[in-house]
Order: structure tokens, then sequence, then C-alpha cells
């Protein structure tokens, strides 16, 4: 304690070292991924509103579900529906990632550059698959 | 740090502290509903596939049969803690002040639990047919 107090009064003439924060290192993909991670999750906090809205209309009635249809239809609401599904996906396969890292394999860095890359490609792979699946079920595109 | 801090045992210090005055009971339960939420989010991606273009009708029925509106709910629930969770780690990370954060955390855990129940709600009027 007498050695803290000591240091802070000598930070009035000498400035205390810091220590290096975020914006000395240089950027990886494992620390891009990460903050996408906690992004994503953030956003699909908040594209809960977007089901509980579905889901609201479909109990509702038919004008309220024809509301839901009309915006996830419109150029914005299939942005946000697409924006949606990679942020899902992203989450989902970054989770799975950290779920392995957990159990401490693959930290190795060719390991963790493989798996981080992995996740990523594959959220942008099966965004794109599932939309054209999507697509081909509602009969095509329109 | 008090007199009394430093007197404590570390685990004495550990139990029910960190900034939620919670422990590490969520950590575990975070894992536990990423594991549960994986076949519970492609289980939902296959039921809104199915779903897109269809009419109210056809999506009523669908969202109202037992086996795909237990689906949703346990989706639903498990998605609702998971996030619920995270938001509030996310919210310890960044919002520093005392008021501030309790106010945050408040709102975390009233945005989730409305929307859960507007959730729960939806699926069981589709399914009750009330």
């Amino acid at each position: 304690m007498a050695d803290l107090e000591a240091g802070t009064t000598a930070a009035s003439r000498h400035p205390r070292p810091l220590s290096p924060h975020l914006q000395i290192y240089r950027p990886t993909l494992t620390m891009m991924m990460s903050i996408a991670h906690r992004i994503t999750g953030g956003a699909l906090y908040f594209g809960m509103l977007l089901l509980a809205w579905w889901l609201i209309a479909a109990a509702s009635g038919p004008n309220a579900y024809a509301n839901v249809e009309w915006f996830m239809g419109s150029l914005i609401g299939r942005l946000v529906l697409f924006g949606y599904t990679w942020a899902l996906l992203h989450h989902m396969f970054g989770g799975i990632r950290h779920l392995i890292w957990d159990t401490s394999h693959g930290l190795e860095p060719a390991e963790r550059e493989m798996f981080t890359l992995a996740t990523l490609i594959g959220s942008i792979v099966f965004t794109i698959l599932l939309w054209v699946v999507g697509y081909f079920a509602m009969g095509g595109p329109r | 740090m008090s007199e009394r801090a430093q007197i404590r045992t570390p685990l004495g210090r550990v139990r029910g502290l960190g900034p939620a005055r919670s422990g590490t009971g969520h950590f575990w339960q975070q894992r536990v509903t990423s594991v549960s939420g994986i076949p519970l989010t492609v289980a939902l991606i296959v039921i809104v596939i199915g779903l897109l273009g269809r009419s109210h009708a056809t999506v009523v029925q669908v969202l109202g049969s037992p086996v795909v509106a237990i689906i949703m709910l346990l989706f639903i629930i498990n998605s609702a803690y998971h996030m619920w969770i995270g938001m509030q780690e996310i919210i310890l990370d960044y919002v520093h002040g005392e008021i501030i954060k309790l106010l945050t955390l408040m709102a975390n855990t009233f945005f989730v639990g409305a929307v859960a129940l507007a959730c729960v709600y939806a699926i069981l009027k589709l399914s009750f047919g009330v």
C-alpha cells in the first residue's frame, strides 16, 4: 500500500508508464474476429426483436402478418435479414471455435489462424448458401 | 483496499464478487447455453426457411404444431438467457459509473424479459389458438 501511494505522488512529476493498449498492437485476424464475435452477439440481441415481431404478427392475424412480410420483403428488410443471417452464423461458428479453444485445443499459431479463417469463410459461404436455398424455397428469385 | 478485504481468504474474496456480484456461475452457464444453442439455431433456420413465402394460415398451423412450438420455445428461452448473460458481460466491460451500470444492467433484464415473454406468449397463442 505504501509503495502504491508513493507511486501515485511520483506520478504528479513523472507520469507512470501505461501498459500498451489496443491501438499499440498490429491488428490481427484473431483480434478482429474476437470483437466481431461480440458485435454480432450485440446485433443478435436486438435482432431478437425481429423474431418477436414475426411471431406476434403471426399470432395477431393476417393483416399484421402481411405487414411483417411487406417489411421483410422490402430492400431494407432483406438487407437487415441478410445481415441477421450472417451475424447468426458468424456468432454460431465463432462460438464453436471458442468452445474448442475452451478445451485448450487449437491454440497453436497456425491452428488458431486456421480456425479463425475457417469460421469467417464458413459464415460467409453458409450465409450465401442459405439465401440461395431460401430463394428456391420461395420458388425462385423475384 | 479496506482492512477487511485484506484478512479475507482468496476463496472468500472470489465468492460472490466480480462487478456483477455474482461470481463465475455465468461463465459456465454461457457455455451450456451456447452448446444447446447450436442444434436449436439449426432447427430455427430450417423452420424459418420452410415458412418463407407461405400463407398466414400455413405459418400459424406450422408454428402452432407441437414439435415446432416446443423447438421455438426452447430456442427463445435458451437464447434469452444466453443474451442476457452476454449483454451483462458487455455492460460490465464498458460501463463503469456505478449508477449508470446498475441502470443498464436493469435495462438488460427488462429488455430480455419483455422480448422473451412476448415471443413465448405468441407461440402459446399460436399453439392453443385462443
